[in-house]
């Protein structure tokens, strides 16, 4: 279609330049460039950079020391890093849980009563709020001795907890306050979802006799799919991008037990006790391969969309 | 319509309904709520531990008032501002021309580049950290605003490139190739006949552009530090220092944060919604 040698009338005729002739080819690489530009100055050389980074150790202002693969196999020996793995799996597995939560909503709000605009707006809200905010939001709620979780525990008779003083709650109760925004995010995609939902084909679900969840599993489901696609997508992404929560919440404690890798990561390369960054590109290095997974096949499925419209 | 329209059901279920719609919403947003109220409560109740049981005094203009008028809030905010806008103006330019480019032209390398822009944009932030604040520091831009917009729109032009691409592939083409046949020049194809009609992309893509700016932290403690260039979300842990227990305050501080990119979603919430969905529905 768009072919260089498109041979307009008069193409040739020596007042037309060479640019004219080849506008068509040329255009598209004119609009790209400082975008293109940009992106791979910031975004795409900086990758293979921490690639060759992470094989020095470095403080980020004298000589860098070339060491070899030394950071990697560091990295098998630093029970810091199995925590923060461990609690990067943790993440990935529960904050899916946003995914059903955002759908179980999305189909309570599905009315078309008085008022429900007001409704899913303010079930939306968590989502627009900073996550810092809400990290300093859910640090009061599980305060010990004024958070309303534990207020509300001493009318139950239990209590008190100290949900982010203990190692072993802590990265769990990290993660409640991300399912926070993430369920809401969920909840808009799936609104849209549900908002196009073939209604005649509800009916005849109906007339078929197919009621609750069988409808929601055969019928419903199978048209929602773009929508949990994306859900998934922007949900595994927020598991490994965690790090506002964690770094407002408890600053990786207590004891580090609530680190994951990019805060890990953070913290080592950014260190007060001198900076790591070959070290801490080693970590990210590590992130950057799981995340490359889940890319890899987040594009496989966009070209075979691509291929198929 | 899936579940099956209220107002079709029993007169009760109706009525739990309607019942159980406010009590979901205090339910879940109740830890929201109960900051909002710590920030009108006077510093006493904290310091006597009356902190849920009726305030002695309602302080909201006094808190609010020391925010803005007693510490580097106004600063932090206004540094906010001058990240996010530039940003969302940046990010939108160049993503229109880049969307228009892989969406109207075909030439090998277009999918290659779009796929470059998707997984760019998915990448975890830490593998690009130690690079872009050493090129920051090589630039002489570490600690301003000006370095943290450039890297807020490089990285932006992926996710906004990605949009505006599906968004004018969606748009009619006989529309292009007859201005083509008119012997219309490319640019001003561009500029007269897709981009009028890229209004609602652009201004889905700005409003959420900008709450994802408003409310970045990473890259605003790794390229800035201080008063001088930090954006409220970075300024709020040293405004906490500052106000160390006085959580009056701090609930106030965080609200006033929390609140432009809130205004901006009530304000524009179609093209929010519209934004944030696409490719939710085929």
């Amino acid at each position: 279609m768009a072919d260089a040698a498109f041979a307009r009338p008069g193409a040739g005729t020596p007042t037309e330049t060479w640019f004219h002739r080849h506008r068509r080819a040329i255009a598209p690489w004119l609009f790209l460039a400082p975008g293109v530009l940009f992106f791979l100055f910031y975004v795409i050389f900086p990758i293979f950079q921490s690639f060759e980074i992470s094989l020095y150790k470095w403080d980020g202002l004298g000589e860098a020391r070339y060491v070899g693969v030394e950071n990697y196999q560091k990295l098998f020996k630093d029970r810091a890093f199995e925590t923060s793995l461990w609690n990067n799996l943790k993440w990935l597995v529960l904050y899916l849980l946003a995914v059903p939560a955002g759908l179980f909503i999305a189909i309570f709000l599905n009315q078309t009563v008085t008022g429900i605009r007001l409704y899913k707006s303010l079930f939306f809200f968590p989502f627009v709020i900073s996550q810092v905010v809400v990290g300093l939001v859910f640090t009061w709620f599980y305060d010990p001795t004024f958070g309303l979780l534990n207020t509300i525990l001493g009318w139950l008779g239990t209590g008190p907890l100290n949900v982010l003083g203990d190692p072993t709650l802590v990265t769990y109760g990290i993660i409640v306050a991300g399912l926070w925004p993430q369920t809401a995010y969920c909840m808009i995609l799936y609104l849209t979802g549900l908002n196009a939902v073939d209604p005649e084909q509800v009916e005849a679900g109906r007339l078929d006799g197919a009621r609750g969840w069988r409808m929601l599993w055969h019928v419903v489901l199978p048209q929602l799919r773009p929508a949990t696609f994306i859900a998934f997508v922007v949900t595994i992404i927020g598991a490994l991008r965690s790090f506002d929560l964690i770094s407002i919440m408890t600053d990786g404690g207590p004891f580090g037990s609530s680190r994951v890798l990019s805060f890990y990561m953070f913290e080592k390369a950014l260190s007060e006790y001198g900076f790591r960054m070959g070290y801490g590109a080693a970590i990210a290095v590590v992130l950057f391969l799981i995340m490359l997974g889940f890319i890899a096949y987040f594009l496989w499925s966009m070209q075979r969309e691509e291929r198929e419209g | 319509m899936f579940p099956a329209p209220v107002h079709r059901t029993s007169p009760q279920w109706q009525l739990a309904y309607r019942t159980l719609l406010p009590l979901s919403v205090f339910m879940w947003l109740l830890p929201l709520i109960a900051v909002a109220v710590f920030s009108t409560r006077p510093a006493e109740d904290f310091t006597s531990g009356n902190y849920w049981g009726l305030p002695s005094s309602f302080e909201a203009v006094a808190n609010y008032g020391r925010v803005f008028f007693d510490s580097d809030m106004p600063r932090y905010l206004l540094n906010s501002v001058l990240i996010t806008v530039p940003t969302v103006v940046g990010a939108v330019a160049l993503s229109c021309m880049t969307g228009f480019a892989l969406g109207v032209y075909r030439f090998r390398a277009n999918l290659w580049i779009f796929f470059m822009f998707v997984a760019g944009n998915f990448v975890p932030f830490q593998i690009l950290m130690v690079p872009v604040r050493d090129l920051t520091l090589d630039l002489g831009l570490y600690n301003t605003r000006t370095g943290l917009v450039l890297f807020h729109i490089a990285f932006q032009t992926g996710f906004c490139t990605l949009f505006m691409r599906n968004f004018i592939r969606a748009l009619p083409f006989a529309l292009i190739e007859s201005a083509r046949v008119e012997g219309v020049s490319e640019f001003r194809i561009f500029r007269f006949v897709v981009l009028p009609l890229m209004k609602p992309a652009i201004a889905a893509l700005a409003i959420l552009i900008f709450t994802f700016i408003w409310n970045d932290y990473f890259w605003a403690v790794v390229l800035t530090q201080g008063s001088a260039s930090q954006p409220v979300t970075a300024g709020i842990t040293s405004f906490n220092a500052q106000y160390r227990a006085a959580y009056h305050l701090m609930s106030a501080g965080s609200i006033v944060a929390a609140l432009p990119p809130v205004a901006m979603f009530f304000l524009m919430q179609r093209h929010f919604i519209a934004g944030l969905t696409l490719g939710a529905v085929k």
